[in-house]
Parts: structure tokens; C-alpha cells; sequence
């Protein structure tokens, strides 16, 4: 393959870059041209998903797709990944200027740094070669340290940055010593490469490899027992930051841990089997245990991340295309249910424009503010995947998903546990409406905000259900792709 | 109807009526509720008086792909058609009887209408996963009755109700996605004909079990329902005792029986032993209940196990007289809540002591809740006792032990109703206030008057309610009795006489008729 058609394959990256560049020059020009740069950065991201759709569309796949002598590759499923990212970066490039500006915090380093950070992602689900993988993850996290601690003055703030920092750098030094191993015993970095080398009986090296790698990106997805900096992360994190972190990274470490497991070590499924069911249950239960006792809603958020983390991992222990396409599926719908929850969290605000995150502030929200508090309490049975709302999709096909590849035990223990995350879910619902208003949410809130909450409101309600077909018709064709070597 | 989607259209006045009830005032709300509950009710009389007895088993079938991996399919037999027209009859009787409502009435009248959407479209579906997230589904709304409309401990009564039913049913989505998976379909009557490995049904069963035992409430696992009724607003006692409780014998009878004749048969002292021990245990406490609405709470749970012992009885009569008396039971237990309700928006008290003598100054309202003991207890002329009777009847051929046990009930039933109506309408006017209510007014008598009159109906003519689901009940008796356990009654049947037994001026044949049991 030639070098002209390698870079036709990463256009949605070459324009990413670009544009972030330039935007980065507009900044340093113009101390107030935040909302400009805004603007341009979101208008970027959409042109990247246009010009990343047609891969989809098509369902590419196979050696067309990839770039730079397999290094890279842009097939049906790293377009899935790529435009749910570029989508739900669009959403917090919007949300984000009201809750800054406030602060007088709003600076337009801020979408750049989001659009580094995207293009990181869109490397990360697109890379075949681990030293690929690499460098977008890392692409991703520097700019994620700096957007944790992007409001610098505030304390809880720069702890977030610097925890995130901590342990991330710890992260990707566990990952890269997988890494390393892996090199070592199968003598090459591409994925097909270690797929071929990996066959039969695994050499215990090897298989420390598949381990460290394995925990390496449990930690980026936040998944039990890697999962401790999640909470605080999220409760520090400037809120705007938080609902980034719960969306776009999540689906690029997602998609990212998909492609590793199936591809890379996708002959040694039974070897990495047993740690994926392991973490999913763990992350199931401990998610669900961890967010009860909360009384900040970011920290119950961040809670119910890693429990819903346990949901797509069952999926992906499936190790079969309706997994992976299951995984897809899911990844969607908590996209939008996260974007709407936090969403909802961000327009909490008093009458001098302070912002709320206690449990105890919504009491009685549906009294003093019914059409929020009725969004939030869909997002909320949603999550807890209850019909008719579209949660209970996501959690329907990766458990059938999981019946299908004969993993019933796995999936009626999964299931059982969910009704555990149930219940802190119901309590949000009850504080919002059975009890006494406490009357403290006064603020207004801007347009961007209600478009994105009641956009993804409509998107969990029952009217969800009419997009099953082309949503699950889109997502076979991404997992077909991740499949196409096998 | 011809092409006409009439259960669509069930489901979607309710359900468009319930949005509009979100946005506009209280009066109005009360009045859009009312006329679509009224709209839902003539649909359903429509489809009663459509449904062609005796025609193809599944009627007003409607089909549209508009899901990927289950379908839009509706359509009812005579079981299902009987528990719809019961849930469209109950629901105008609910409207009216939530008067006393009044915080955040359009609320109310559209979590109602959700629900009533809801009950219909679980008795309608015919795509296993249609109907799961019809059954689901209810749990919001009925949460959201409970907890913001109910009385003192609704918090804890709406968590119990929430995450016990909640638990119970995830079982059975797993359990379903195995069968669709083993099966490749998701037609619920192409299942009830599919014949699943022995091995397999017992999980099957079980996981199905799970869910509608909770829901039934089978003894032990029925102590949601005493906190949710109690703590639940009067209409919404109505709506989970006539109708929600009904979803858990429809499952039995609609999956659990036909989907896994072997495992149930392997089951069937299981069910059996919880049924006696609910009967005596519930019947029990009920005695010593201080509270109305626990007191009628523990006699549904009481009922409820007799309706289990009839479906699992595996024989024509168990069966038909367990649908009567969800039927009865819908109907009397719903008109024991609207009793209590009418007593309760007078004094704001449930407590049994608080009344006393009601008779003298609410003379028609003790007549009404006399017919609605009577038919508790199950007094012949009533639907109670067409369904018992049948039940047992049923159940003895199956075990005469059984029937003992269960019938002990009835004696106990007796018991504790009249214990309850000697205590509120007989004796001493010995509490002032109570004393000076008035007697039932025009809005009472008409949520009072449709029930009494329906509750007689079924008693004394019950062939209006058989006829439509005979059909069904012995396609399923054929289905089940290649597993049928053997009785240890073995009847054996005389030679019918020539004509009927009132026949005047015929020949006089007697003592054929009976049937004789052999032991």
C-alpha cells in the first residue's frame, strides 16, 4: 500500500490535527476568542465523523483499510468507535462555556485540549500495532491530566489532575511492560503478528504479557480492581470535564481493550476469558455497592460508570462477533445516558449561578422543577435498566449476547447483580420525588443544555426502541470488521 | 373488526391521554383520564363482543417489524381477552375513586394511564420480549404510585415492591434469552408448542418460577405486598390487587404450563406445599390483622394460593376455576379496597376499631360491603364460590390431601371476613365521628353498583365467562397431559343421565348422575 493512500485512510486524524494546530494559534493570539475556538473546534470534530462515516456506511474491512503497513486501521469498526467519540466531544465542547464562564475560567486552551485529546481516541480504536496504540493513549491521557486540573485555582481541581496523573503515568507503565513482554516472547508489536506468534500452548511469559497489558487497560476503562481513581477523579474533575471523561475516553479504552482482546490475543480467548468475567462481576457489584452510601451525585456517577464498565465487559467475555456488536451497542446508549445524566448535573445551580452536586439538593426537584427532574429520573431508570426506557436495551443484547457464546451462569449472576445498582438508582428518583422540597435549584440554564438533555432523553425514552434496527445493523457491521482476520 | 387495530388502539388512547394528562391542571386531568379510562372500557366490550368463541385461538392479531430482535406482535386468546376486559373494567372505577387525590393530580392520572397501557399490553403480547418489558415497565409507574401518593412507610413499602419484584424477574429475561436462543423464535405461541429438553425446563421453570411467584405473591415470598397495599392510595390497591396480581397467574398459565409441561409436573409439590402453607398461614394472620387494607391484602395472598393449587392441578377444572377466581378476585378484592377507601376518605384512619356499627348510619354501604364479604368468602350466588369450587373441585382429583388443606381456607376466610364485617358495619355506634358519616354518595355508588352487579353475574351465570376461554383451557389441558401426575382421588364417572336434571315430565332415571369417589 502506498504512502498517498495510507494518509487518505487518516484524513479524520490529519484534519484533527490541523485544525487543533490552528486553533491553538487562534488562541494564542486572542485571549477572548474562547467561544470562537469553540465553535471551530466542534465544527473539526463533525468533520471528522463525516469524513470517518463512509468506512462505516460501507462496513470496510479487510487489508484496504489498513495503513502504513498495518499499523493503522481504519475499518467499519474504528469508525463506530471514532464518530461516538467525535459526537459526545461535540456535546461537552457545548456544555461546557456556561459553567466556565462563570469562573472566569474559560479559556480557549480548553477545546484544544479536548480536540488533542479526541484525536488521541481516534488513534487509540484505530491502532493494529501496539506501539500505534501507544502513543494515542498517551496523546489522550496528557491532554486528560491537563483538562482534570484545568480550573487551577480550585483545590479539588489540581488534586484530581495530579491523582489522575499519578496513577495514570502508573498505568502506562504497567501497559507498556505488558507490552514489552509480549514483544519479547512473540517478536513483533502488530497485532496480527502476536495473533499469529500466540497459538496453542501460551509460554508463561506471554501470558504475563496478556496480564499486564489486560490490567494496563482496565485501568483506562476503570474497571474493578484498577478503579479507584475514578471517583475522585470525577468528583474533582470541573463537571464539564467529568461528563468527557465518562464518555469519549471510555469508549475509546473500550473499543481499544475490544480490539486488543479479539485481535491481538484473539487465538488465547480462555486465557483471558476468566480475568475479563472476573473483572466484569467485580465491576458489577462493586460499582453497585460503592455508589450507595454517596452522597455527591459526580462520585455516584462515577460509581455507575464502573458498574455499567462490568456490563460491556460481559460482552466482550463473550469473545463472539454478537458480543463485540453488543459492546458497540451499549457503549452507545451510555453514552447518551452519561452525556444526559451529567448534563442534568451541570444545570443544578442556585440562584447566584453556584453549582450543586449533593444528593440532599435535588429533594423534591419534580415540585420545583418537574421537566428536569423527569429527564433526570429517565436517565436514571434507564441506567438501572429498567423497560421501557432504552438502557434495558444495552444490558438485553450483551446478555444475550453472553447466552449465545453459552455463558448462562455468567449472565444470570451479572443480572442478578444489577438489581443492587437498582437500588441506588430508585433513590435518586425517590429524593427527586417523594420528598420535601428543599427549593435550592434556581438558576436558568442555557439552550445547549436542554438540547443535549432532552436529545438524549428522547434517545433513552421508549422512541429508542425505533432506532434497535439500524443501531444493531451498524454495530454487526463494526464487529464484523474486528472479526475479519478471525 | 376486520383490518381494524384495535389493541393498538387500546394501548395508545391510554397512553396519549397520559402524556397530555403531564400538562395541563388537575380538573382537566381528572376529566382526560376518566374519558380515556371510559374510551378503553367500550374498546374492550367491542372486543369482547367481537371475539368469535370457539374461532381461531389467536384473535386481532396485529404484526409490524418495526424492532430488531423481537417483534411488534400482538394478539389474544379467551384467557387473555377476559383478563384485558377485567383490567378496562377496573380502571374508570380507579379514576373515580381517586377524588380524594389531591397533590399533583395530573401525575397521578398519567402514571394510571401508563399503567393501564401497561396491564393491557402484558396481556396482549405475543412476542416473548414484548411482553417482558410490558411486565417490567409497570414497576415504574406503580413505584411512582406508591411512593409519592401513598400513606406513612410508603418509602420503604415502594423500595420492598421495586427491588423484590425487580429480582424476581431478571431470572426469567435470562431464562428467555436461552430459550430464544435454543428455539430461534420469540412467538410466544410458537414457544407453547416448542418442546424444550426435560433437563433444560427445570431451570427454565424455575427462573419463570422466580418471577411469577413474586408477583403471584406465593407464600413465602409475599411480604411486598401486605407493606405495598397498605402503604399504596386506594386506587392503586385496586389496581395491584385486581389486575397486577392477575400477571403473575397469566404467566404461570401462559408460559410456566405449557412451555414446561414436564418441570412443572416435577414441581408440582412445590407449588402444592407453598399453596397449603400460604392458605393456612396467610389466612392466620388475617385473623389478627388491626388494619383493613393488611387484613384484605392477606386474604388476596390467601386466594392467590388457591389459584396456584387449580393451575396446578393439570386438569380442566383446576384450570378454569383458577382463571375464576383471578376474575372474582379482581373484582371482590378490588371492591373490598374501594369499601375501605370510601370508609377512609371519611375518617382518614384504616384502623378496624375506629368504626363500629356502620349499618345504622350507612345502611347502603353495609349492604354492598356484605355482597362483597359474601363473595369473598366465596357464598354460592357469588364468584367466589364458582371459582373455588371449581379449583377444588379440580385439585381433588389431582390430591385429595391437598384439597383439605386448601379447603380449610375457606372456612378461615369465612372467618376473618365476617369477623372484619361484624366489627365495622355490626355492634355499637361507638365512636362518635365514625357514627355521623354520611351514607354513600353518587359517585360511590357508581364505582360500587358495575362491581356488585358484575360479581353476581359471574356467580350466577359463570357460562359468560367460560365460554371464551374453553377453547384455550383445553388446548392446554391436551398440551399438559402427557405430564400430568397421577391423581390419587381415581374418580370414576358414572353413566350421564339422558336429559337434563330439571327436565320435566322425562323418564325417571336416577342415581346415575352422580360421580363416585373410589376411596
Amino acid at each position: 500500500m502506498d504512502f498517498k493512500a495510507s494518509l487518505a485512510l487518516i484524513a479524520p486524524e490529519i484534519l484533527l490535527s490541523l485544525s487543533s494546530l490552528a486553533l491553538l494559534l487562534v488562541a494564542a493570539w486572542g485571549r477572548n476568542s474562547s467561544r470562537l475556538v469553540s465553535i471551530l473546534a466542534a465544527v473539526a470534530l463533525g468533520g471528522a465523523a463525516f469524513v470517518a462515516a463512509p468506512a462505516l456506511c460501507a462496513g470496510a474491512m479487510g487489508p484496504d483499510t489498513m495503513a502504513f503497513g498495518g499499523q493503522f486501521a481504519a475499518d467499519a469498526f474504528a469508525s463506530f468507535s471514532t464518530i461516538l467519540i467525535y459526537v459526545a466531544a461535540i456535546a461537552c465542547l457545548m456544555v461546557a462555556p456556561t459553567f466556565f464562564d462563570r469562573n472566569g475560567a474559560m479559556r480557549p486552551e480548553y477545546p484544544v485540549l479536548v480536540l488533542l485529546a479526541t484525536l488521541g481516541m481516534g488513534i487509540m480504536v484505530s491502532a493494529t500495532d501496539f506501539i500505534t496504540l501507544y502513543i494515542g493513549l498517551e496523546l489522550n491521557s496528557l491532554a486528560a491530566y491537563v483538562l482534570a486540573s484545568f480550573m487551577r485555582a480550585d483545590d479539588r481541581s489540581a488534586e484530581a489532575g495530579l491523582k489522575y496523573f499519578v496513577l495514570g503515568a502508573l498505568a502506562s507503565g504497567i501497559l507498556l511492560y505488558g507490552i514489552s513482554l509480549v514483544y519479547g516472547f512473540t517478536g513483533t508489536t502488530s497485532f496480527e503478528g502476536a495473533r499469529a506468534a500466540l497459538t496453542g500452548e501460551l509460554s508463561m511469559g506471554a501470558l504475563f504479557g496478556l496480564i499486564f497489558v489486560l490490567a494496563g487497560l482496565a485501568f483506562k476503562i476503570s474497571a474493578v480492581p484498577f478503579h479507584m481513581w475514578t471517583p475522585d477523579v470525577y468528583e474533582g474533575a470541573p463537571t464539564p470535564v467529568t461528563t468527557f471523561f465518562s464518555t469519549a475516553p471510555k469508549v475509546a479504552a473500550i473499543a481499544l481493550t475490544a480490539r486488543v482482546a479479539l485481535d491481538a490475543f484473539g487465538a488465547q480467548v480462555d486465557a483471558w476469558r476468566q480475568i475479563v468475567i472476573f473483572a466484569a462481576l467485580a465491576s458489577i457489584i462493586l460499582g453497585a455497592l460503592g455508589a450507595i452510601g454517596q452522597g455527591n451525585l459526580k462520585r455516584l456517577l462515577a460509581y455507575s460508570s464502573i458498574n455499567n464498565v462490568g456490563f460491556i465487559l460481559i460482552g466482550l467475555a463473550a469473545a463472539t462477533a454478537s458480543g463485540a456488536s453488543a459492546m458497540l451497542v451499549y457503549l452507545a446508549i451510555y453514552v447518551a445516558m452519561s452525556l444526559g445524566s451529567f448534563v442534568a448535573v451541570l444545570m443544578l445551580r442556585t440562584a447566584e449561578g453556584e453549582q450543586l452536586e449533593g444528593v440532599a439538593d435535588i429533594a423534591g426537584l419534580s415540585r420545583t422543577r418537574p421537566l428536569l427532574a423527569l429527564c433526570l429520573a429517565a436517565m436514571m431508570f434507564s441506567l438501572a435498566g429498567i423497560p421501557p426506557l432504552f438502557g434495558f436495551w444495552g444490558k438485553f443484547v450483551v446478555f444475550q449476547a453472553a447466552v449465545q457464546a453459552d455463558l448462562v451462569a455468567l449472565a444470570a449472576i451479572g443480572i442478578a447483580a444489577s438489581v443492587i445498582g437498582a437500588f441506588y438508582y430508585i433513590k435518586i428518583v425517590k429524593v427527586m420525588y417523594f420528598d420535601e422540597p428543599v427549593d435550592v435549584v434556581k438558576g436558568g440554564s442555557d439552550w445547549a443544555h436542554w438540547l443535549i438533555l432532552g436529545a438524549t432523553t428522547l434517545f433513552v425514552s421508549p422512541l429508542g426502541y425505533l432506532l434497535t434496527g439500524p443501531l444493531g445493523e451498524l454495530a454487526d457491521r463494526a464487529a464484523a470488521a474486528l472479526f475479519f482476520v478471525a | 373488526m376486520g383490518g381494524f387495530p384495535i389493541l393498538s388502539v387500546m394501548l395508545l388512547v391510554p397512553l396519549l391521554a397520559g402524556i397530555a394528562c403531564l400538562f395541563v391542571e388537575a380538573k382537566a386531568a381528572r376529566t382526560i383520564a376518566l374519558a380515556a379510562t371510559l374510551v378503553d372500557l367500550a374498546l374492550g366490550i367491542a372486543l369482547w363482543l367481537n371475539f368469535d368463541i370457539g374461532g381461531a385461538q389467536w384473535q386481532f392479531t396485529e404484526r409490524a417489524p418495526i424492532f430488531a430482535g423481537f417483534n411488534y406482535a400482538l394478539g389474544i386468546d379467551g384467557i387473555a381477552m377476559l383478563l384485558i376486559v377485567l383490567s378496562v373494567f377496573l380502571m374508570p372505577i380507579c379514576i373515580l375513586a381517586s377524588q380524594s387525590i389531591e397533590k399533583r393530580v395530573g401525575e397521578y392520572m398519567a402514571a394510571f394511564l401508563f399503567m393501564e397501557v401497561l396491564m393491557i399490553g402484558v396481556f396482549a403480547a405475543q412476542d416473548l420480549f414484548l411482553f417482558y418489558i410490558f411486565f417490567e415497565a409497570g414497576l415504574i409507574p406503580m413505584y411512582l404510585i406508591i411512593g409519592i401518593w401513598g400513606g406513612q412507610n410508603r418509602i420503604y413499602a415502594s423500595y420492598k415492591f421495586f427491588l423484590y419484584t425487580l429480582l424476581g424477574s431478571v431470572l426469567m429475561l435470562i431464562a428467555m434469552l436461552w430459550m430464544v436462543n435454543e428455539a430461534g423464535t420469540t412467538d410466544i405461541p410458537t414457544l407453547m408448542q416448542y418442546d424444550f429438553p426435560a433437563g433444560a425446563q427445570t431451570w427454565l421453570w424455575l427462573a419463570f418460577f422466580a418471577s411469577f411467584a413474586v408477583k403471584m405473591p406465593m407464600w413465602p415470598v409475599h411480604t411486598w405486598l401486605p407493606d405495598a397495599h397498605v402503604q399504596a392510595p386506594t386506587a392503586g390497591s385496586v389496581i395491584l390487587a385486581g389486575v397486577l396480581l392477575k400477571m403473575g397467574g397469566y404467566g404461570f398459565i401462559r408460559f410456566s404450563l405449557p412451555m414446561f409441561p414436564e418441570a412443572s409436573a416435577q414441581f408440582v409439590w412445590l407449588i402444592w406445599g407453598l399453596s397449603m402453607a400460604a392458605v393456612v398461614i396467610t389466612s392466620l394472620i388475617a385473623l389478627v390483622q388491626q388494619d383493613m387494607k393488611k387484613l384484605i391484602a392477606y386474604s388476596s395472598v390467601a386466594h392467590m394460593a388457591i389459584v396456584t393449587v387449580g393451575l396446578f392441578a393439570f386438569n380442566v377444572q383446576g384450570l378454569e376455576g383458577a382463571m375464576i377466581v383471578m376474575l372474582s378476585h379482581g373484582l371482590v378484592s378490588g371492591a373490598l379496597f374501594l369499601c375501605v377507601g370510601v370508609i377512609y376518605d371519611r375518617l382518614h384512619t384504616r384502623e378496624i376499631d375506629r368504626y363500629g356499627g356502620l349499618a345504622i348510619n350507612m345502611p347502603k354501604y353495609a349492604l354492598f360491603f356484605l355482597l362483597f364479604t359474601m363473595a369473598s368468602i366465596g357464598l354460592p350466588g357469588t364468584s367466589g364460590f364458582v371459582g373455588e369450587f371449581l379449583s377444588l373441585a379440580g385439585i381433588y382429583q389431582a390430591n385429595t390431601w391437598v384439597t383439605l388443606v386448601c379447603a380449610t381456607g375457606i372456612i378461615l376466610g369465612a372467618g376473618y371476613m365476617l369477623y372484619l364485617y361484624w366489627r365495622i358495619a355490626f355492634g355499637v355506634q361507638k365512636n362518635a365521628d365514625a357514627a355521623a358519616m354520611p351514607d354513600l354518595s353518587l359517585r360511590e355508588w357508581l364505582m360500587l353498583a358495575p362491581i356488585a352487579a358484575a360479581v353476581l353475574w359471574m356467580g350466577v351465570y359463570p357460562e359468560s365467562f367460560l365460554a371464551p376461554m374453553r377453547q384455550d383451557i383445553a388446548a392446554l389441558d391436551a398440551r399438559l397431559s402427557r405430564a400430568a401426575p397421577e391423581g390419587d382421588a381415581h374418580l370414576v364417572a358414572g353413566t350421564p343421565r339422558a336429559e337434563a336434571a330439571n327436565a320435566v315430565g322425562g323418564t325417571h332415571s336416577v342415581g346415575h348422575g352422580e360421580a363416585e369417589g373410589a376411596h
